[in-house]
């Protein structure tokens, strides 16, 4: 049972001072997934993960790491674990090479120029490898950052927003390769802002204000928010917007592009909003709602029960 | 109709209140423009003295008459010298001397008063401790003064022939180690001293404040390492960059000004291990309480300063006042200067090294373990 999840872990909890930076989250992940991680800014994603790999010591909690206890192992669990940053963290006045070369002898990697060789011709660094890491792009200086988290062959990869600031193309092969090595029974815990990278994700963590908010599939994620949306086209969106923002039922109205999306929990509330401006002038049609709905549905909750 | 792209003192004013709140904020700038001339208003106005007086001496006492009593006293009162010990033999006082316990021995031979008498001139010798001339010129140039001062009170009546002669007494004045008074043989081995006080501190403050301040200190930290290993690993190349700083001053030293290297160098270099330690473990202390490299540096400054002022480097340590001996004499710097000028100059031996050494070691390891308590293996 136990050795089904890469991750299993119950009332992890973080204090600094008298504000709960991570309050009582709970998450499994299983070995060989890719769970994505959501929250927004400050919500204690970066916490949590700095407490799974030992970098912080958790205030409350227990559970397993890698088949290790998340407390007391930290040790053992560094050497299993991959943790990439957010913000770049090599060292900018060394190569690429001695970057890549430093952290397998932290690690006391056997074969170890083998191992940095291999490790630079897998992610397409060789012909860059005595650049010095200051001087590349961030899409180069996140490869360098994840070629240096697999070096050791981790089990577990825990990404801290690893695709901010990268291009398209760099994110769109980043994840290839992160499912690649998902495929050979690696595990991802990846924290991220971006909602296309979490549509790619097995599973989705949502985290608000230090505490766990929702967890699922992408389609559990969705239907459990229990959200209705329609999608509008016509004139003068933004006056509409602003008119149906007021009424009940109504929790958001975000224009994409020329369409506006409307939204709301309560399906019967919402089309009861709506009636009086279906009208010849407006392309009314229900559509299912989308991630960013749910994400953002999901960010106004605690801040209405905060309120109150 | 004012100019829009002309001087405006609003732009002005904006930035002068900017400045004022980035300023109020930044704690330790702040400590530093008030603290820096505080501590500088304090040491240069009370602690240094350029004419040192109450300074130690060892006396050897062989004659009690009273022309010797008289000599003594008036040496007292001249308020250059102070009594500090009185040892039977001349050998004795010279080992304190060597020792760098005293500043000077003053000896009154057997006989020193019949021989006064009879015209015979007895020796009356003195000698100083020159390593540091600073310290030993003034009261050397006013002994022959002090010592006719003290014999025109009794020479009067039967004795007025001692003032009549040129010059009663035979005074000996030997200005020991250093007897031309050559200001390089002082300052060049203490340059020693400073160069690595200021490099040592200052590399490894930076060094390790630098990791935290672009973030390669968390990947430090979530890589399998212990916090010793860190610490060795960051104190080790610079320890090696200390023995270059020495051999490169020494190599001055010894071709562009000529001090004597009466002493062994290889007692130097241990000598100086000892020394570089410490002054990387005050460096990787100063890392732990620092936010940012700014921080840092302005940390070594503050050890900087009264290293430089209170250790005997810049003026005589013994001219001080007792509270700042006493805060002299924790500072490594003042323990190394008497090192160095004792083994080059003095060709002090491993017994007169030690009496020095432990000292600098004891600090060293007090700093070291506020270091060990202050790093953290975590993030809290």
């Amino acid at each position: 049972m136990a050795d089904e999840f890469a991750i299993d872990v119950k009332g992890m909890t973080k204090r600094f001072g008298k504000h709960t930076a991570v309050d009582h989250v709970d998450l499994q992940v299983r070995k060989g997934e890719v769970c994505g991680f959501l929250g927004p800014n400050g919500s204690g994603k970066t916490t949590f993960i700095r407490m799974l790999c030992g970098l912080l010591r958790a205030d409350e909690g227990s559970g397993q790491c890698l088949g290790h206890d998340v407390i007391k192992d930290s040790d053992t669990i560094k050497r299993q674990v991959g943790y990439m940053t957010q913000k770049f963290s090599f060292w900018e006045d060394l190569t690429i090479e001695e970057n890549l070369d430093f952290v397998a002898r932290m690690y006391s990697i056997k074969n170890r120029r083998d191992t940095v060789r291999q490790s630079l011709d897998r992610l397409g660094l060789s012909a860059r490898k005595d650049q010095l890491a200051g001087e590349l792009s961030g899409g180069w200086k996140q490869r360098l950052a994840l070629a240096a988290c697999l070096i050791h062959e981790p089990q577990l990869l825990l990404l801290d927003e690893p695709t901010a600031g990268v291009d398209p193309i760099a994110r769109r092969d980043f994840w290839k390769e992160i499912h690649e090595l998902a495929g050979q029974g690696l595990t991802f815990l990846i924290a991220t802002h971006y909602m296309d990278e979490a549509e790619r994700c097995h599973r989705l963590a949502f985290i608000a204000n230090g505490k766990l908010l929702t967890y699922g599939s992408v389609a559990e994620v969705v239907e459990q928010s229990h959200l209705t949306t329609w999608a509008v086209d016509g004139p003068d969106l933004l006056q509409l917007a602003e008119k149906l923002q007021a009424l009940p039922g109504v929790e958001q109205a975000v224009p994409f592009g020329s369409i506006l999306h409307i939204s709301g929990p309560d399906q019967a509330a919402l089309e009861q909003a709506i009636a009086p401006f279906r009208t010849a002038q407006y392309h009314w049609n229900q559509v299912p709602s989308g991630l960013e709905d749910v994400f953002i549905h999901l960010m106004e909750k605690p801040r209405e029960t905060s309120s109150q | 109709m004012k100019n829009p792209h002309g001087f405006s003192f609003a732009r002005l004013w904006a930035i002068v209140v900017k400045e004022f709140i980035q300023m109020r904020r930044d704690r330790v700038t702040f400590a530093m423009m008030i603290g820096i001339p505080l501590i500088q208003l304090i040491l240069f106005s009370y602690a240094i003295n350029s004419d040192p007086r109450h300074l130690s001496a060892a006396i050897v006492v062989a004659d009690h008459g009273p022309q010797g009593r008289a000599i003594l006293s008036a040496l007292r009162n001249s308020t250059y010298f102070q009594f500090v010990r009185q040892v039977p033999t001349e050998a004795e006082a010279q080992a304190a001397l060597a020792r760098g316990e005293v500043q000077f021995m003053i000896s009154i031979p057997e006989h020193f008063t019949r021989d006064l008498l009879r015209g015979d001139r007895p020796t009356l010798l003195v000698e100083a401790d020159a390593t540091d001339p600073g310290a030993t010129g003034g009261p050397l140039g006013a002994l022959p003064s002090i010592l006719n001062a003290a014999l025109q009170n009794d020479a009067k009546g039967p004795l007025d022939y001692l003032a009549s002669t040129d010059s009663p007494i035979d005074l000996r004045i030997h200005a020991k180690y250093n007897p031309e008074a050559i200001t390089h043989y002082t300052i060049v081995p203490g340059l020693l001293g400073v160069v690595l006080t200021m490099t040592m501190v200052m590399i490894t403050a930076l060094a390790i404040t630098r990791e935290r301040e672009s973030g390669t200190m968390e990947n430090l930290l979530s890589m399998p390492t212990r916090p010793l290993e860190v610490m060795i690993g960051k104190i080790l190349p610079y320890i090696l960059v200390g023995y270059i700083q020495m051999g490169l001053i020494l190599a001055a030293s010894h071709f562009l000004f000529h001090v004597p290297m009466v002493g062994s160098l290889w007692l130097l270099m241990g000598v100086t291990l000892v020394f570089i330690a410490a002054s990387l473990a005050v460096g990787v202390t100063f890392s732990t309480l620092a936010q940012n490299q700014r921080q840092a540096m302005q940390m070594t400054l503050f050890f900087f300063l009264p290293s430089i002022l209170l250790s005997g480097f810049m003026f005589p340590f013994r001219g001080m006042p007792n509270w700042a001996q006493a805060l002299g004499e924790i500072l490594p710097l003042t323990h190394f200067l008497r090192l160095v000028r004792g083994i080059l100059l003095k060709g002090n031996g491993i017994d007169d090294v030690l009496r020095q050494l432990w000292q600098i070691a004891l600090f060293g390891v007090v700093v070291l373990t506020i270091a060990v308590f202050r790093y953290r293996r975590t993030l809290d």
